[in-house]
């Protein structure tokens, strides 16, 4: 598993390098991992400043902007002379004659630029400070830059897709946590003291990894009240979703405990007298704690779709609140992505997110396994 | 054998118990019960029911009782007489409403099953027999692609781009002059020719993750002596691949089974419910909204009965195809 050249030049590194040395070379050497760990921080650095990121307001409507068409950004410009520097052009609005239908047309002759790190509408960081400042500002206030194009009520769906992130790939992580939290207690319990303990522990194990989750979920997410506010909701939606996650995680831990059991240093530490808490956290844990990482990272992705499913239905998280589950209900009929089939951007957010995470968390398992070669 | 089989046959009725009270509490959580909602909904189009009609309308669906007596009532009817309580909203029983649509989302479900085991094990067994081809690089992408899509993104992609590229609208498993007819040939025509977009949609996330366990299945089996000893004897790579190595590995494949079924049901829940098909899901979605507690728990209950018996299928399989399990 250890890198060749590593392996080669420099023996003595190897020989004497921490777990974590060894799982980062192994990890190294795979490639498209590599670029999926790119991926994923990139977008939870996102996630963490959505307002830097963002360009227009997410939640501010604008009627004259009803289903705008996306824009794109250009960078050189030939019509007079040759220039550099991002600039986009303004869209006119007019009306098809008949049917009074909306029809945007690119205005070439309006030139906007686009300045870096301008000042846009203002925004809290992670509710420390407000500022203004974004990645990208536009330069003229009454032409926005639509990205990826505008929602039914005009919202910028760019900026939202942005600020939905956060919700979304924070859920995943809270979840998985508090599923890890329950299948390290049960899991652990079960492995560890065997006998009848575990024959019972692993029934319900069985049994619960056998139900669909879905429509208990939805089950359990129709018992909220419609009301409640947002952060309730989405502790509310991250327990149920770890309400089922834990069981594939309490099994990894069971499986890992039970073999490492009967292993000579776990006896040894007995025999020292050492008490039961400081053997499962100091001997034991630390020797499947990667193993554990990465069966965490692969079930990140899993909440996220979960999420984004039960939103998409209407029973997860509810707007205002901004997630991509719940910006995928505006994609929710024929009739709107027909007109506007840039909705589905949010769409694909998560499926990027989703395989990134998957990659990641694949290339991290195979690294973290001793006896892959 | 029969042991095996009797055990796990025990085994079934505490989870069956365990499952009908699961559905049961789930239904009952919801703050209020349904003639809270009913009285709402009256409210909102401006008729007053006042407390006596309240009062009779609980004592009548037996609400006013304790959640365990209302419990043990519900499923001694479901045991004794196949009776599933009344639908509140539609005001009729329950098991008039369910049969038809769990029996559309059976179907469904088990031809995506074979769907999915139909695609996974040719591309499986490519993967690995031509491991780092350009092929099993295509194929890899394919399932990490499947694997990271919503079905219900899917489903609304596919629904997209049929209604736009060619104006055919792919909602619904009946074509309209079929909707409501009794069962015949041409119904049945009908239902076959619009079944496989669900299907394809449905097995393209469960066949990702199959087809991962296959390829590592074969990898784990094709360098091993018996694989090199059955080469050397002359057998041909084609037959000696279905004889030997591909036996073993569609062992853990049948295993599977009992996960690829709660996995495909809960997927099937969501594309149904895009699509507008005519399964249990979207009637259960409107059951839980509407806090419709026999309708929802009747549908929850035979949801979740279907994956046990999924499950039981599944072991008793492997228990035929692996004598290790049967005899331990």
């Amino acid at each position: 598993m250890v890198d060749a050249t590593i392996l080669n030049d420099r023996p003595d590194r190897v020989a004497v390098a921490a777990q974590w040395q060894l799982i980062w070379w192994a990890f190294k050497r795979h490639k498209l991992a590599m670029a999926a760990l790119v991926v994923t921080v990139a977008m939870y650095i996102v996630a963490i400043f959505p307002g830097f990121f963002a360009i227009n307001d997410p939640i501010l409507q604008n009627a004259r902007s009803t289903f705008h068409p996306p824009q794109s950004i250009h960078f050189l410009d030939t019509t007079n002379g040759f220039s550099f520097g991002p600039y986009y052009y303004g869209m006119k609005l007019t009306r098809d004659p008949n049917t009074l239908a909306a029809i945007f047309v690119e205005d070439t002759n309006t030139k906007i630029p686009i300045q870096f790190f301008g000042r846009g509408y203002t925004y809290s960081v992670l509710g420390l400070f407000e500022t203004d400042i974004h990645l990208i500002a536009t330069t003229d206030n009454t032409k926005p830059l639509y990205l990826f194009g505008a929602d039914r009520l005009g919202r910028d769906v760019y900026s939202r897709t942005v600020q939905g992130a956060q919700i979304s790939l924070s859920i995943g992580l809270v979840g998985v946590f508090l599923s890890l939290l329950l299948g390290i207690v049960l899991g652990g319990i079960s492995g560890y003291y065997g006998g009848r303990i575990d024959f019972v522990m692993q029934r319900v194990i069985d049994f619960v990894l056998s139900l669909p989750t879905i429509p208990i979920w939805l089950a359990l997410a129709a018992a909220l009240p419609q009301g409640w506010p947002a952060a309730l909701q989405y502790m509310m939606i991250t327990i149920i979703l770890s309400f089922t996650g834990w069981a594939q995680l309490a099994r990894v831990v069971r499986g890992r405990f039970l073999s490492l059991r009967t292993e000579e240093f776990v006896a040894a530490a007995r025999l020292d007298g050492v008490s039961e808490g400081r053997i499962i956290f100091r001997h034991m844990l630390p020797s499947f704690s990667s193993h554990i990482i990465a069966s965490m990272t692969l079930a990140v992705p899993a909440m996220i779709l979960a999420e984004t499913s039960l939103s998409f239905l209407g029973l997860g998280l509810q707007p205002p609140t901004v997630s991509w589950g719940v910006l995928l209900r505006e994609a929710q009929n024929i009739r709107s992505i027909a007109t506007a089939p840039w909705l589905f951007m949010p769409g694909l957010a998560v499926v990027v997110a989703v395989m990134a995470l998957n990659l990641f968390g694949d290339g991290l398992r195979d690294a973290a396994d001793p006896y892959n070669k | 054998m029969l042991k095996f089989i009797i055990k796990r046959l025990l085994w079934m009725i505490p989870s069956l118990f365990a499952v009908s009270f699961l559905a049961f509490v789930l239904i009952q959580l919801p703050p209020g019960d349904f003639v809270t909602t009913y009285i709402a909904t009256l409210a909102s189009s401006n008729e007053v029911v006042d407390q006596n009609t309240a009062a009779a309308l609980r004592e009548r669906f037996g609400l006013d009782q304790s959640m365990l007596v209302q419990y043990l009532k519900w499923i001694w009817g479901i045991l004794s007489r196949g009776d599933f309580g009344i639908s509140f909203e539609w005001q009729q029983p329950v098991s008039g409403l369910i049969w038809e649509r769990m029996a559309l989302t059976l179907v469904l479900a088990l031809a995506s099953l074979i769907a999915t085991w139909a695609i996974a094990l040719p591309i499986g067994v490519y993967s690995a027999v031509k491991k780092y081809s350009i092929g099993d690089y295509a194929f890899t992408a394919f399932t990490f692609f499947g694997l990271s899509i919503p079905s219900f993104l899917l489903a609304l992609v596919l629904m997209y781009i049929a209604a736009v590229e060619f104006g055919a609208d792919v909602g619904g498993l009946f074509s309209p002059e079929y909707e409501t007819a009794p069962w015949s040939i041409a119904k049945t025509l009908d239902l076959l020719s619009r079944l496989w977009l669900p299907v394809a949609i449905l097995a393209v996330s469960s066949t990702a993750s199959l087809i991962r366990v296959m390829r590592a299945n074969m990898l784990d089996e094709l360098p091993k002596p018996y694989v090199t000893t059955a080469r050397a004897k002359g057998l041909s790579e084609f037959r000696l691949l279905i004889k030997y190595p591909l036996r073993i590995a569609l062992n853990p494949f049948i295993s599977t089974i009992a996960w690829l079924l709660p996995n495909l049901i809960s997927g099937s829940v969501v594309v149904a419910i895009v699509l507008n098909l005519p399964t249990a899901a979207p009637l259960l979605l409107q059951a839980l909204m509407a806090q419709d507690m026999y309708l929802a728990g009747a549908f929850v209950l035979l949801i979740c009965a279907l994956t046990l018996i999924g499950s039981l299928i599944s072991d008793i399989l492997l228990a035929l195809v692996d004598p290790r399990i049967r005899l331990e």
